[in-house]
C-alpha cells in the first residue's frame, strides 16, 4: 500500500451527467407500465448454494425460463463476484465469462447483470464482462466502505453499463451512515443504490427506515433497492417494506437459491406483489414454472431456515459463509452454528471466508482443551 | 567517491505516515543511514514539522529542492504516488542515488528482503510491492522453493483506519501488483490478491491468508511435508528479524489433493502482522510491514554501496518496545 495519494485521473471518468430522467428511463416510473424492477439473482447468489458449480446448460435453462417470465434483469457471476473463484470462495466449475455470454446469447429481453466486488475483481474483469454483453454493473463494497468503488463506477459508466451500487451488510451501519455511503457512490455514478442485507439480519422496519435515508439522500439522482435474504425468514417482508418506503429495484432468487437460507424467492414476490396491486411485468404462471420445473430439479438441496443460516441471520453474519463453515464444522470436528456465531462476534465481512478456518481451529483447540480436562459437558456431552 | 564514508544519506519523499513512520525507523534500527531530508509540497505538513523537530532538514519545495542541493542523499524513499515517482525516478537515476519506491510505480524490480533482495542488490531503482505483497510473498517464496506452486492466492484483511485514501482510490493497483508480485517474487506459476477492509472497532490486526496449490504428495503427512514446514517456519523468522510483529497466526493446514482443484493439494499459511508501533498504531500492521521492509532494503544496499557492514539492529536486539517518544499522535487516525 504505497500509493498514499488521490491523484487528481483517479477521479472517476463519467461520460456523461446522469439525468433523473435518464435513470427513469431504465426503471419503473409513474404512469410506465410497472411500479418496480426485479432483478433474479438465481445465477449469482445462486452460486453460493451451488458451490459454484453452475453449468453453461443451467444457465440457459434458468435464463429463458426468467427472459420468457417478464424479468428484465439476470443477474450472472461467480457468486463473490467477478473474479471470484478461488481457494478462498470455491473455484467456478465453468468460467463465469462463458456463463455471460451464454446468459447474453439465451436473452431475448432481459439485460444481463454481473457483481464485483472491489478489491476482488478489478475494471479489467468489468471490461471482459462488458466485452461478453453485460449491460447492469453492480459494484458492492461493505457498507461503509464505498469509497473503495469509486473507480469501478467510473468505469462502469466510461464503457456505457447501467450501474447499481450494492451496500453490503447494511444491518451494521444505521440509516445515516447508509445516507452518507449511498452518496459517495451516486457521485460517482452509480444509477441505484441497494440496499443489501447480506446477512438477513434487517428485521421489519430496520430495512425500511435504511431505504427511507438512502432515498432521502440520493433519491433525486438515482433510485434505491432493496436485496434479502431468508435467515429470519423475512426477505419478502422486507422487501414490501422497502417498496412502501419508495424503494424500486428489487432483487429474488428463483426457490431462493441463494447464500445462507436464500434470498427472497423470485416466485413468491412475483406472486406477493400481484396480490398488492403492484405491476412488476413477471408473469405469474411462468414465473412459478421456472422455480419448480426449470431450477427445482437441479439444486442439491434447497436453502433452508436452519439453525446454522438463523444463527447467521440473527448474529449478522454474510450469509455466504454457511457452506463454508459447515465445510470446516466437518473438517475440525466443531458444529457450524458456533464457528458462524464467532464470526458474527468478531465483526468479519463479506469477503473473510478464510477467518473461518481460524475459528475453527481456535475452536477445536478449546474444545480439545475441554476435554484433556474432563469436562464432557462443555463439550456438549449429555 | 568517498572511501572512507561508513555512513550514508536519505531523503524521505512524501512526509505523510508513511514517510514518518519511516524516518523513526531509519533512525532506531540503522546506523547506516541517516535521515537527512524529509520533501513535501504543503509547508503546513505536520510530517515536515515533526522531521524539522528531530534535526531533519524539511522543504515543502519539492524534489526540485532536493537535487538543488550540494550534498545529494546516497539513497531517496519515495512515499508519494506511483504518477509522482515515475516522474522523479529519471532524475534520481541521473543524480545517481539509489531510489527505494514504496508506491506502485515498479519502476524496478519488486523486492522483498528475504527473498530476492541478494539479486539486486546494485539496482538503481527498486520497488516495495505492496503492503500485502511483503507480508506474503515470503509465505509463498518458502513454499516454492520445496515443492512446485502451481498457483498461489492471498487474501490480506486490513482495518479500515488503516486503509488511506490513495488506497481506496486505486483498490485495483493492490490486487494487480500482488498478484503479479506472487508469481515474480513468490515463484508461483500463477498468482492471485484479494483485499478486504473491515471497519470493526477496536481494529483488527492486519491478517494475511497464503492458499499454495501443491503436489499431491506434499499435501500427505511425510517427509516432504515436513520439509514445506521447516520452510514456512524458518522463513517466518527471516521476516521476524525486521518485522517483529509478524507471526503465524496457526499452523499451516495442509489440505488432500481434490479434482476441483486439478489433482492438486493445498497449503493454507494463516499470517496476522502486528505493527511496531513506532509512529502508526499497532493494528496498522499493513504499514508497519513496508516500511521495515523498505528500511531494511536501504540499510542492506546502501551498506552494499559502502562497502560496510550492516548494523541492522535485529527485533531481539531492539526488544519489541515502540519508542516512547514517538508515539501516534493521539487521537489522529492513521489513515494514510
Amino acid at each position: 500500500m504505497g500509493d498514499m495519494t488521490i491523484r487528481p485521473e483517479d477521479a472517476p471518468v463519467v461520460t456523461h451527467e446522469v439525468t433523473e430522467s435518464e435513470v427513469l428511463a431504465h426503471t419503473p416510473a409513474p404512469g410506465g407500465e410497472r411500479d418496480l424492477r426485479i432483478t433474479d439473482s438465481t445465477l449469482r447468489d445462486g452460486s453460493h448454494a451451488m458451490q459454484h458449480q453452475f453449468t453453461e446448460e443451467q444457465v440457459r435453462g434458468v435464463v429463458h425460463a426468467l427472459d420468457a417470465a417478464g424479468v428484465q434483469v439476470i443477474e450472472v457471476s461467480h457468486g463473490d463476484g467477478l473474479g471470484g473463484s478461488s481457494f478462498n470462495y470455491g473455484f467456478s466449475k465453468v468460467d463465469e465469462m462463458r456463463l455471460v455470454a451464454a446468459a447474453v446469447d439465451e436473452a431475448t429481453q432481459a439485460k444481463i447483470a454481473v457483481l464485483m466486488l472491489p478489491g476482488l475483481g478489478t475494471v479489467h474483469d468489468l471490461k471482459n464482462a462488458h466485452a461478453a454483453g453485460a449491460s447492469v454493473a453492480r459494484i458492492a463494497t461493505h457498507c461503509t466502505e464505498a469509497d473503495v468503488s469509486i473507480q469501478h463506477f467510473g468505469a462502469a459508466r466510461a464503457l456505457g453499463m447501467e450501474t447499481v451500487g450494492f451496500l453490503m451488510l447494511s444491518h451494521k451501519a444505521a440509516p445515516a451512515k447508509l445516507a452518507e455511503q449511498a452518496r459517495i457512490m451516486v457521485d460517482a455514478g452509480a444509477q441505484c443504490v441497494y440496499v443489501v442485507d447480506s446477512a438477513g439480519a434487517l428485521v421489519l422496519s430496520d430495512a425500511q427506515e435504511r431505504i427511507t435515508a438512502v432515498l432521502d439522500e440520493v433519491g433525486a439522482q438515482a433510485q434505491v433497492g432493496f436485496h434479502g435474504h431468508q435467515n429470519l425468514s423475512l426477505g419478502i417482508a422486507n422487501s414490501v417494506l422497502a417498496y412502501q418506503a419508495g424503494a424500486r429495484q428489487i432483487d429474488g432468487a428463483l426457490c431462493a437459491l441463494g447464500a445462507g437460507a436464500g434470498n427472497s424467492p423470485t416466485e413468491v414476490l412475483a406472486a406477493t406483489f400481484e396480490r398488492m396491486g403492484i405491476r412488476t411485468g413477471v408473469d405469474l404462471g411462468e414465473v412459478l414454472s421456472a422455480a419448480e420445473d426449470v431450477v427445482r430439479p437441479f439444486i442439491p438441496r434447497l436453502p433452508w431456515m436452519d439453525r446454522a443460516s438463523i444463527t447467521q441471520g440473527y448474529a449478522g453474519v454474510y450469509s455466504s459463509f454457511l457452506l463454508h463453515a459447515e465445510r470446516a464444522a466437518e473438517r475440525y470436528d466443531v458444529p457450524a452454528h458456533e464457528i458462524l456465531a464467532k464470526v458474527g462476534e468478531y465483526g468479519y465481512v463479506g469477503g473473510q471466508e478464510d477467518m473461518i478456518i481460524d475459528i475453527a481451529l481456535q475452536l477445536a483447540e478449546e474444545r480439545h482443551q475441554l476435554v484433556e480436562l474432563g469436562d464432557l459437558a462443555g463439550i456438549g456431552v449429555r | 567517491m568517498s572511501t572512507t564514508r561508513t555512513t550514508g544519506t536519505a531523503a524521505i519523499v512524501g512526509p505523510g505516515n508513511i514517510g514518518t513512520d519511516l524516518m523513526f525507523k531509519l533512525m532506531r534500527r540503522s546506523d547506516v543511514i541517516e535521515p537527512r531530508y524529509m520533501i513535501g509540497v504543503d509547508p503546513a505538513s505536520d510530517g515536515l514539522r515533526r522531521a524539522a523537530s528531530v534535526g531533519l532538514r524539511a522543504s515543502a519545495e519539492g524534489v526540485d529542492w532536493l537535487l538543488a542541493q550540494d550534498e545529494l542523499p546516497d539513497v531517496v524513499f519515495e512515499c508519494t504516488s506511483a504518477k509522482a515517482h515515475e516522474a522523479n525516478a529519471p532524475r534520481y537515476a541521473e543524480a545517481g542515488i539509489l531510489a527505494i519506491d514504496l508506491t506502485p510505480a515498479a519502476v524496478g524490480p519488486y523486492l522483498c528482503p528475504p527473498v530476492n533482495l541478494d539479486f539486486n542488490l546494485d539496482a538503481p531503482n527498486v520497488n516495495m510491492i505492496t503492503c500485502g505483497g511483503q507480508a506474503t510473498t515470503p509465505m509463498v517464496k518458502a513454499v516454492s522453493s520445496v515443492v512446485p506452486v502451481t498457483y498461489a492466492e492471498i487474501v490480506a484483511s486490513i482495518s479500515s483506519r488503516s486503509a488511506g485514501p490513495g488506497t481506496r482510490a486505486n483498490i485495483d493497483e493492490f490486487t494487480e501488483t500482488t498478484s503479479e508480485a506472487l508469481r515474480v517474487v513468490g515463484g508461483a506459476d500463477r498468482g492471485k490478491a484479494i483485499v478486504i477492509l473491515n471497519p470493526v472497532e477496536p481494529p483488527l490486526m492486519m491478517r494475511n491468508s497464503v492458499f499454495c496449490a501443491i503436489p499431491a504428495e506434499a499435501g500427505e503427512p511425510g517427509e516432504l511435508q515436513d520439509r514445506v514446514l521447516a520452510s514456512i517456519h524458518a522463513m517466518v523468522a527471516e521476516v521476524q528479524d525486521y518485522v517483529p510483529g509478524y507471526h503465524l497466526r496457526a499452523d499451516p493446514q495442509f489440505d488432500h489433493a481434490r479434482e476441483l482443484w486439478n489433482g492438486s493439494a493445498r497449503v493454507f499459511v494463516p499470517i496476522e502482522v502486528k505493527g511496531r508501533g513506532d509512529y502508526l498504531p499497532d493494528y496498522a500492521g499493513n504499514l508497519d510491514i513496508i516500511t521495515a521492509a523498505a528500511a531494511r532494503v536501504g540499510d542492506l544496499m546502501v551498506a552494499h554501496r559502502l562497502g560496510v557492514a550492516s548494523t541492522w539492529k535485529s527485533s531481539s536486539e531492539l526488544g519489541d518496545v515502540p519508542d516512547p517518544l514517538v508515539g501516534a499522535p493521539a487521537g489522529a487516525p492513521a489513515g494514510v
